[in-house]
C-alpha cells in the first residue's frame, strides 16, 4: 500500500523490520502491504455480515417457524446493508464527496496518532485533543469578526495551539515523571469531555436562550467553504492533504523528525546521541496534539451546525488508532487508510439510514481489520524471525516504569 | 590483606538525592495545604458553625449515631497538624517517612474539607464510606485482573473492554435466564477476551498495548452496535435484576463497621476474599512463585522447566475471568441495565489502581478504596451543593488517576519483564 | 555414564550455527569447549539443554538417545547448566531461586519454605559454598550468585554440569575458588563441560579440550600436548598474536580529571562513591574491576548521561560536571558505550542513519532544520570504507550486521574527528577476534595521536594488554593503581577490595 511512495533514501530496505513490523510483526513486501489489508477488509466484512445476521431480532424469531423465509430474510438483510454501504461510499458523485468529507477528520487524527507511533509514543488522546482544539477554534470562530481568509487561519492556529498544549501535558508528564502516556491521554480524554460540557453551559460559549449544552455557531467567515457545488466536501480535505505532506516532510526530511524517529526506536540511543529525550516527548505530543486539534477544528468549522455539542469528537479519536496502524504510521498510508475508513463511515451512515444497521458496526469492522492484519502475517513473521533477542525494543511499550 | 582497608572518607559535599528533593516538595505541599485549610476551611466558616456527621444509616439497629464538631476548630487543628507534618518532612533526615506523612496529611485534608462542606449541616459519613466500598469493587477487580496479567508480564489494557463486554453479556443472559446465568456468562466473556489478548500478545507477539486497545475498540463498537440493534428492539433483554444484599448475622449489626463491610451483595464479599486469596496465592504457593518468576525473568523460569507460555495463557485468562466478574457487578448489582459505554474508563482507573497498589493484591484493594472514595465524594458533594461545578467534580477520579500514575504518591518497580514478549528460540 | 552429542547440526535462517558437531564427556571428567564468540558454543549448549531443537544429530547418554524438547527433559536426564547470564530472578531469595520449578510443597501447592532453606543449607555446607538461603539475589555479588546457580544444578541432582563462560564475571582470586568447587564436583563423579574462550583456564582445569570454529568441532587435544599459542591458532584458524603492539606511552597534560565524584545508580544507591582519577594525553588508563562496582555509572556520568550527586569532572581544566551529553561530545570526547545495542546504535536505523547519530544537527549533514541525506550517505560510505565495516550497503539496517561490525560503526562514528578523550566501555565485548584486534589497534592509534584514553572492561586480559596504567575499581572507589606488568594476583586482590601494594591513591 505504501510502497512506491516511500521517501527516497530513507525508507528501510526490503525485508527489514520497520516500526510497524516491529510492533505488529507484519513484514513489508509489496504483496503483504496490499494483499493482507485487502484480505483483512474482506474477512472483517464477512464477520460483520455474521454479526448482522445473528442480531436480526425479527428474523431470528421466525427461524423456528419458517427457516426458508428466515434464511432469505437474513441474506437480503446482509445484502441490503452492504449494498447501502457501497452505494453510500462510492455509488455516486455525492457519495464519493461524502467519503472524502468523512475521511477529512480521520486523516488529521490518524496523523496525530501516527506521529506519536513513529516516536514510540502511544497517543490515545486524539479524542481529548480534538475536543480542546475544536473548542479553541470555535471560540475564535464566533468571538472575532474578520474576513474569511484571516478568520479561518487564525481559528486553525488556535486549534493547533490548544491541541498541542493538551497533548503536551501528556508528553510533559511522561518526560518529568515517567507516567505512561496511554493512561494519561485516556484520562485527559475524559477530563476534556467534561471540560467541553462545562464550557458549553458557560456564558462564554452557550447559545443564548438555551439550557442544554450547545454553543453559539461559528461565524460564517470561519466556516470552511465548500469545494464543489452544493456538496458538503470542503477545504478541510485540502488542509488534510497539506497535513499529510507536512508530516511526511517533518518525519523524513527534517532533523526534528530524525530525532523523533531515533528516540522512538531507542530512547537511550537518542539520549546517547545528545538528544533531549524529555523535550522530544513533549514536542512529539505537542505536534500530535496539534494535529488532533485540527481534527477537532474540522468537526466544528467544517461540519453543520458549526456549533459545539457534547462529545462532538465522537469515536474519531479511536478510529484514528486503527487507522494509523493500518496505514503503518506512514503519512501516505494514513491518507489511504483514512479514505478507506471515510468510505466505511460515509457508507455506514447510508447503511444506518437505508438498512437500519447501527453505524457502530463500522467500529467493529475497523477493529477486526487490525486483528486480521496482524494475525496471519505474524505467523509468517515468526518463521522469518532471525535473532531470538532483538534490541528488546520489539515493543512500543515495556511496562509502566521509570 | 583481605579485609577492607579503611578508606579515607573525607565527607564529600553532595547535591540532594531525588528522594530528598521529593521530600522537600512534599513538605512544602503539606505546609501549603495547612495554610489553605487555615484560611479557607478555618477562617472561611462562621465561628459558631458545627458540622454534623451521621454515623449510621436509617433503619439500622443502632440508629442516630452521630458525631458533631465545631467546623472552625477542626480546621484549625488539621491546619496545625499539616504544618507540623510538613516541618517534620522538611528535615532531611525524614526521607523515609515521607509517604506516611503524605498519606496522613491528605486524609486530614479530606476530613477538613468534609467538615467545611458540611458546616452548618449534616452529612452521612457512613453512607458515603459505604458507597466508597461499593464503588471500589469494579476498580479493585479491574486492578486484580491487571495484576494477574502483569505479574506474568502481559500488559492488560483491555480491562475496560472486558468489563464492558462482560457487563453487556451479563445483562442479556441475566435478563433471559436469571442473574446467576448472567454472572457465569459475564465471567466467561471476560475469560474469552482474556484468551484473545493472550493469543495476540503471546502467540502473535503483537505489541500488548496495541492488542489491548484493539480489543477495547472492538468491545465498544460491538456492545454499542448490539445495544442499539438488539436491546432497543427487545427491551425485555435489558432488565436483568440484581444480586440482593446479604447482611452477615451479628457482624452486620456492629455500628459503623457493620454497614460499611458486612451488609453488601455477594460481589463485595467475593472481592475481599479474592484479594486475600490472591495475596496468599502469589506469595505462598507454587503457582505464585512460578507466576512471579515468569513475570520477572521468564528465561530463568524456562531454564528450570517452567512452561512460560502456559503460565501466561492461564493467568491472562484468569485475569479475564476476574474482569468478567467485575463487569457482572456493573449490570447485575450496581445498576440493572446496560447502557452504551457504561464503564466510562473504570477499566483504566483499575489499571492505575494496580500501579498505585504496587502490583500487590492488598495494594489493589487499598487503591480501589481510594478511587471509590473519590467517586463517592464526588457524588455526595453534588448532593450537598458545593460551589464547584458538577463537571469538575466528575473529573475527580480521572485527575486522581493522573496524579497516581505520575508517581506523585511514590513509585514501585513493575515486574521486570512487564510488556515484553518471550521469544523462546 | 557417558554423555554424547553426535553429529549435531543447527540451521538458523541464513546461519549455520552448528555443523556436524561431536562432543562427549564421561563421569569425573572435565572437558573444555573452546571457541571464539560466535563459534557456535552457546547454540550447542542450548541444544543440549533442550532450549533449541537440532536440525539433525542426537544427544545420547550411554548410547541411549535422549528426547530433549525442553529444559525439563534435560534436567530429568541429569543435565544441569550454569548459564553465562545467570538465570536467577533478582527479586527472589536464594532459596526461592533454588526451588523454582522443583518446589517442595505441602497440600494445595502451599510452599514449604523451611524445607527449601534446609536444602540450600545442606548443599551449601556439603560443597563449602557458604550461601545464605534468605539473601535476596540482587543484593549478592556475582561470585555468590554463581554459587547459587551451582546449588540449583546440584539440587536437581545433575550428573553432567555445563558451565558457560563461568569465569568471565569473576576476579582472578575468585576463579581459583571456583576451580576448587569444580574439582570438588569432578571428584564427586560429575561430568563437566567447561565452555570458555580463555585459553589459560582451559589448559589449567580441563582433562580434554575440544575446539570449535565457525560451527564445527575442529580439534580435540589434551592439555599436555598444547600451549596457548597453539590453542589460539586452532581457535581462530590462523596464527594469532595475542599481544597488543604499542610503543611506550608519553603522557602529556592532564585531560580528564575527576575529583570526589558521587553518582547514584537506578536504585538510588551510591554506585560511585567519592571517586577520583586523572587521565593524561597520550596514555591509556584501564579500569579493571568486577562488574557492578560502579563502572557503568562512572562512565555514564563522565559522558553526561547520568547526573552526578557530588564532585567535579574537568576536561582540559574546564568544569564539565553538569554538561549535557551533547556539549561533552562537542568537546571532542568519543564515547564507545558499554552496550552497543542499547545505547550506541538505533538498531532499526540504517548504517547511514547511525553514522550521523552524533552529527545530524550540524552541517554538512543538515542545513538548519533540513536533513541533507546525500551528505550523510557520503560520510557513511567514507567511514564504512575507512573502518572496514563489512556491510552489503549503507542502506541496510544496522541490526543485520554482526556484533563486530556494529561495534566498528560506533568506533568509526566516534573516532572520525580530532579526539581529545576516548571513553570506551567494554569495547570488545562479544565480538570476534579479528574485530577485537582491529578495535584495539584503533584505540592505540588514538593514544599515539595524543588523545587521552579511558578504558573500562571486565576482561582483565584486555585491560592489561591495552593499558599504560591500571586502576582497579571496587565499591565505587579506586581500590588501587598498578603498572600493566603487575601480577594478576595483586590486581585480583584489589578487585576484591583490598588495597594493592602499588596502591597509591
Amino acid at each position: 500500500m505504501t510502497d512506491g511512495v516511500a521517501p527516497p533514501g530513507n525508507e528501510r530496505p526490503e525485508g527489514e523490520p520497520g516500526w510497524y513490523s516491529r510492533v505488529t510483526g507484519v513484514g513489508s513486501s509489496i504483496r503483504q502491504a496490499t494483499v493482507i489489508p485487502a484480505l483483512a477488509l474482506v474477512s472483517a466484512l464477512i464477520i460483520g455480515a455474521f454479526i448482522i445476521a445473528v442480531t436480526d431480532v425479527d428474523t431470528i424469531r421466525i427461524w423456528g417457524d419458517d427457516p426458508g423465509e428466515a434464511f432469505r430474510l437474513t441474506f437480503s438483510g446482509i445484502a441490503d446493508a452492504y449494498k447501502a454501504l457501497f452505494v453510500g461510499s462510492f455509488g455516486s458523485i455525492r457519495a464519493i464527496t461524502e467519503t472524502l468529507y468523512a475521511a477529512t477528520p480521520l486523516i488529521f487524527a490518524g496523523l496525530a496518532v501516527a506521529v506519536g507511533f513513529q516516536a514510540g509514543l502511544f497517543n490515545i488522546g486524539a479524542n481529548g485533543q480534538m475536543h480542546i482544539g475544536g473548542m479553541a477554534a470555535l471560540w475564535v470562530g464566533f468571538s472575532i469578526s474578520v474576513p474569511a481568509f484571516v478568520h479561518i487561519p487564525v481559528a486553525l492556529m488556535a486549534a493547533i495551539v490548544a491541541g498541542a498544549i493538551w497533548g503536551g501535558i501528556a508528553g510533559l508528564l511522561k518526560a518529568r515523571t515517567g507516567a505512561h502516556e496511554v493512561i494519561t491521554t485516556i484520562m485527559l480524554n475524559f477530563i476534556a469531555l467534561y471540560l467541553v460540557d462545562y464550557w458549553l453551559k458557560s456564558s462564554v460559549f452557550q447559545q443564548p436562550g438555551r439550557n442544554d449544552p450547545i454553543s453559539q455557531p461559528a461565524a460564517e467567515s470561519a466556516q470552511f467553504p465548500t469545494l464543489i457545488g452544493n456538496y458538503r466536501l470542503n477545504i478541510g480535505f485540502l488542509l488534510a492533504l497539506a497535513a499529510v505532506w507536512f508530516v511526511w516532510w517533518l518525519m523524513y526530511r527534517s532533523t526534528v523528525g530524525y530525532e523523533f524517529r531515533a528516540v522512538g526506536a531507542n530512547p537511550s540511543g537518542g539520549k546517547y546521541a545528545g538528544m533531549s529525550v524529555a523535550w522530544i516527548y513533549v514536542s512529539v505530543m505537542a505536534v500530535s496534539g496539534g494535529l488532533g486539534g485540527l481534527a477537532g477544528a474540522n468537526q466544528i468549522l467544517g461540519l453543520e451546525p458549526y456549533r459545539g455539542l457534547s462529545n462532538f469528537a465522537g469515536t474519531i479519536g479511536f478510529d484514528a488508532i486503527a487507522l494509523a496502524l493500518l496505514g503503518r504510521s506512514h503519512p501516505i498510508g494514513v491518507l489511504l487508510a483514512g479514505l478507506l475508513f471515510g468510505a466505511l463511515r460515509s457508507g455506514g451512515r447510508e447503511m444506518q439510514g437505508a438498512a437500519g444497521i447501527p453505524i457502530d458496526l463500522v467500529l467493529v469492522v475497523q477493529a477486526l481489520i487490525i486483528v486480521f492484519i496482524a494475525a496471519p502475517a505474524l505467523v509468517r513473521a515468526i518463521y522469518r524471525i532471525k535473532a531470538p533477542d532483538q534490541d528488546g525494543g520489539t515493543t512500543v511499550s515495556t511496562g509502566w516504569g521509570t | 590483606m583481605t579485609a577492607n582497608a579503611p578508606t579515607v572518607t573525607a565527607e564529600v559535599k553532595t547535591r540532594a538525592t531525588p528522594e530528598e528533593r521529593r521530600a522537600t516538595a512534599i513538605g512544602v505541599i503539606l505546609v501549603l495545604l495547612g495554610a489553605f485549610v487555615f484560611w479557607i476551611f478555618g477562617l472561611g466558616v462562621e465561628s459558631g458553625a458545627r458540622s454534623n456527621f451521621n454515623l449510621s444509616l436509617p433503619g439500622e439497629r443502632f440508629e442516630n449515631l452521630r458525631w458533631e464538631v465545631s467546623s472552625q476548630w477542626l480546621a484549625f487543628i488539621v491546619a496545625a497538624t499539616l504544618a507540623f507534618l510538613g516541618g517534620f518532612v522538611l528535615r532531611r533526615s525524614q526521607v523515609k517517612r515521607t509517604n506516611l506523612a503524605l498519606a496522613i496529611g491528605l486524609s486530614l485534608f479530606v476530613l477538613a474539607f468534609l467538615t467545611w462542606a458540611a458546616a452548618d449541616g449534616s452529612f452521612s459519613l457512613v453512607g458515603m464510606l459505604r458507597s466508597s466500598v461499593l464503588l471500589s469493587v469494579p476498580v479493585t477487580l479491574g486492578a486484580l485482573s491487571g495484576l494477574m496479567c502483569e505479574r506474568v508480564a502481559v500488559i492488560n489494557i483491555a480491562i475496560e473492554g472486558q468489563l464492558l463486554t462482560a457487563a453487556f453479556v451479563g445483562t442479556i443472559m441475566g435478563s433471559a435466564w436469571g442473574i446467576w446465568a448472567g454472572l457465569i456468562g459475564a465471567m466467561l466473556t471476560g475469560a474469552l477476551l482474556g484468551a484473545v489478548l493472550a493469543v495476540l500478545a503471546i502467540r502473535y507477539r503483537i505489541d500488548q498495548i496495541i492488542a489491548g486497545v484493539v480489543i477495547n475498540i472492538f468491545a465498544l463498537g460491538l456492545t454499542s452496535f448490539l445495544a442499539r440493534r438488539v436491546l432497543s428492539e427487545a427491551q425485555e433483554l435489558n432488565s436483568p435484576g440484581r444480586f440482593p444484599s446479604i447482611k452477615i448475622p451479628v457482624l452486620g449489626d456492629i455500628p459503623v463497621v457493620g454497614s460499611l463491610l458486612f451488609n453488601h451483595n455477594m460481589f463485595v464479599y467475593v472481592t475481599f476474599l479474592l484479594v486475600i486469596a490472591l495475596h496468599f496465592g502469589l506469595f505462598y504457593t507454587r503457582w505464585g512463585l512460578r507466576s512471579r518468576s515468569v513475570g520477572e525473568h521468564p528465561k530463568a523460569a524456562d531454564t528450570v522447566g517452567i512452561d512460560v507460555y502456559r503460565i501466561r495463557y492461564r493467568n491472562v485468562i484468569y485475569g479475564g475471568l476476574i474482569a468478567g466478574f467485575g463487569g457482572a457487578f456493573l449490570t447485575l448489582a450496581q445498576v440493572s441495565r446496560f447502557e452504551e459505554n457504561l464503564t466510562a474508563g473504570i477499566g483504566f482507573i483499575g489499571l492505575a489502581a494496580m500501579i498505585f497498589g504496587r502490583w500487590m493484591p492488598l495494594g489493589a484493594l487499598g487503591a480501589g478504596l481510594v478511587f471509590g472514595f473519590a467517586r463517592a465524594l464526588q457524588q455526595k458533594l453534588g448532593i450537598l451543593g458545593t460551589p464547584i461545578p458538577s463537571e469538575f467534580l466528575s473529573m475527580t477520579p480521572y485527575i486522581v488517576t493522573i496524579i497516581v500514575v505520575a508517581g506523585v504518591v511514590g513509585r514501585a518497580r513493575p515486574p521486570a519483564a512487564d510488556g515484553q514478549p518471550y521469544i523462546k528460540d | 555414564m557417558r554423555l554424547e552429542l553426535k553429529g549435531i547440526t543447527k540451521q538458523f535462517p541464513g546461519v549455520l550455527a552448528n555443523d556436524d558437531v561431536h562432543l562427549s564427556v564421561g563421569e569425573g571428567e572435565i572437558v573444555a569447549l573452546l571457541g571464539e564468540n560466535g563459534a557456535g558454543k552457546t547454540t550447542l549448549m542450548n541444544i543440549l539443554y533442550g532450549l533449541y531443537t537440532p536440525t539433525s544429530g542426537e544427544v545420547l547418554i550411554d548410547d541411549e538417545p535422549l528426547e530433549l524438547h525442553s529444559p525439563s527433559d534435560a534436567i530429568a536426564a541429569g543435565i544441569g547448566m550454569v548459564h553465562q547470564h545467570f538465570m536467577l530472578v533478582p527479586v527472589f531469595t536464594v532459596a526461592e531461586n533454588v526451588i523454582l520449578g522443583d518446589e517442595p510443597a505441602k497440600r494445595a501447592g502451599w510452599l514449604d519454605k523451611q524445607r527449601a532453606r534446609k536444602t540450600v543449607r545442606d548443599i551449601s555446607s556439603r560443597y563449602k559454598l557458604d550461601v545464605d538461603p534468605d539473601a535476596v539475589i540482587e543484593d549478592l555479588p556475582v561470585g555468590i550468585q554463581q554459587r547459587v546457580e551451582i546449588i540449583k544444578v546440584l539440587e536437581r541432582e545433575a550428573r553432567f554440569v555445563v558451565f558457560d563462560e563461568p569465569t568471565s564475571v569473576l576476579t582472578p582470586t575468585e576463579v581459583e575458588g571456583f576451580f576448587n568447587i569444580v574439582n570438588g564436583l569432578k571428584n564427586d563423579g560429575k561430568g563437566i563441560i567447561f565452555i570458555s574462550h580463555k585459553l589459560g583456564e582451559a589448559l589449567e582445569i580441563a582433562d580434554r579440550i575440544v575446539i570449535m570454529r565457525r560451527g564445527r568441532t575442529v580439534a580435540e587435544v589434551l592439555p599436555a600436548d598444547v600451549d596457548e599459542e597453539k590453542l589460539a591458532e586452532l581457535m581462530v584458524g590462523r596464527p594469532v598474536d595475542l599481544r597488543v603492539h604499542k610503543e611506550e606511552a608519553t603522557p602529556g597534560d592532564v585531560v580528564l580529571s575527576v575529583e570526589h565524584l558521587v553518582v547514584l545508580d537506578d536504585r538510588h544507591q551510591r554506585a560511585v562513591d567519592g571517586l577520583s582519577l586523572e587521565v593524561r594525553a597520550g596514555e591509556i588508563v584501564g579500569i579493571a574491576g568486577v562488574q557492578g562496582n560502579g563502572q557503568t555509572e562512572l562512565v555514564e556520568s563522565l559522558t553526561g548521561m547520568r547526573p552526578s550527586l557530588g564532585g567535579i569532572v574537568r576536561l582540559n581544566g574546564e568544569d564539565i560536571t553538569t554538561n549535557s551529553p551533547r556539549s561533552i561530545h562537542k568537546r571532542n570526547v568519543a564515547h564507545v558505550p558499554e552496550d552497543r545495542q542499547k545505547s550506541g546504535l538505533v538498531l532499526s536505523f540504517t548504517v547511514t542513519e547511525n553514522i550521523v547519530l552524533d552529527s545530524y544537527y550540524e552541517a554538512p549533514v543538515s542545513r538548519g532544520i533540513l536533513m541533507n541525506w546525500s551528505a550523510a550517505e557520503e560520510r557513511a560510505l567514507r567511514l564504512v570504507e575507512e573502518y572496514d565495516v563489512r556491510t552489503p550497503s549503507v542502506d541496510v539496517a544496522v541490526s543485520t550486521l554482526s556484533g563486530g561490525n556494529q561495534q566498528k560503526v560506533i568506533v568509526a562514528r566516534e573516532f572520525d574527528r580530532d579526539v581529545a578523550l576516548v571513553i570506551a566501555s567494554q569495547p570488545t565485548r562479544g565480538i570476534d577476534v579479528g574485530s577485537i584486534e582491529y578495535i584495539h589497534s584503533r584505540i592505540v592509534e588514538e593514544r599515539d595521536n595524543n588523545a587521552a584514553v579511558l578504558i573500562v572492561s571486565s576482561e582483565l586480559d584486555e585491560i592489561t594488554a591495552l593499558s599504560d596504567r591500571i586502576l582497579v575499581m571496587y565499591d565505587g572507589k579506586i581500590a588501587g593503581e598498578f603498572d600493566p606488568s603487575a601480577s594478576t594476583t595483586e590486581i585480583g586482590l584489589a578487585m576484591l577490595g583490598s588495597q594493592g601494594e602499588a596502591g597509591a591513591m
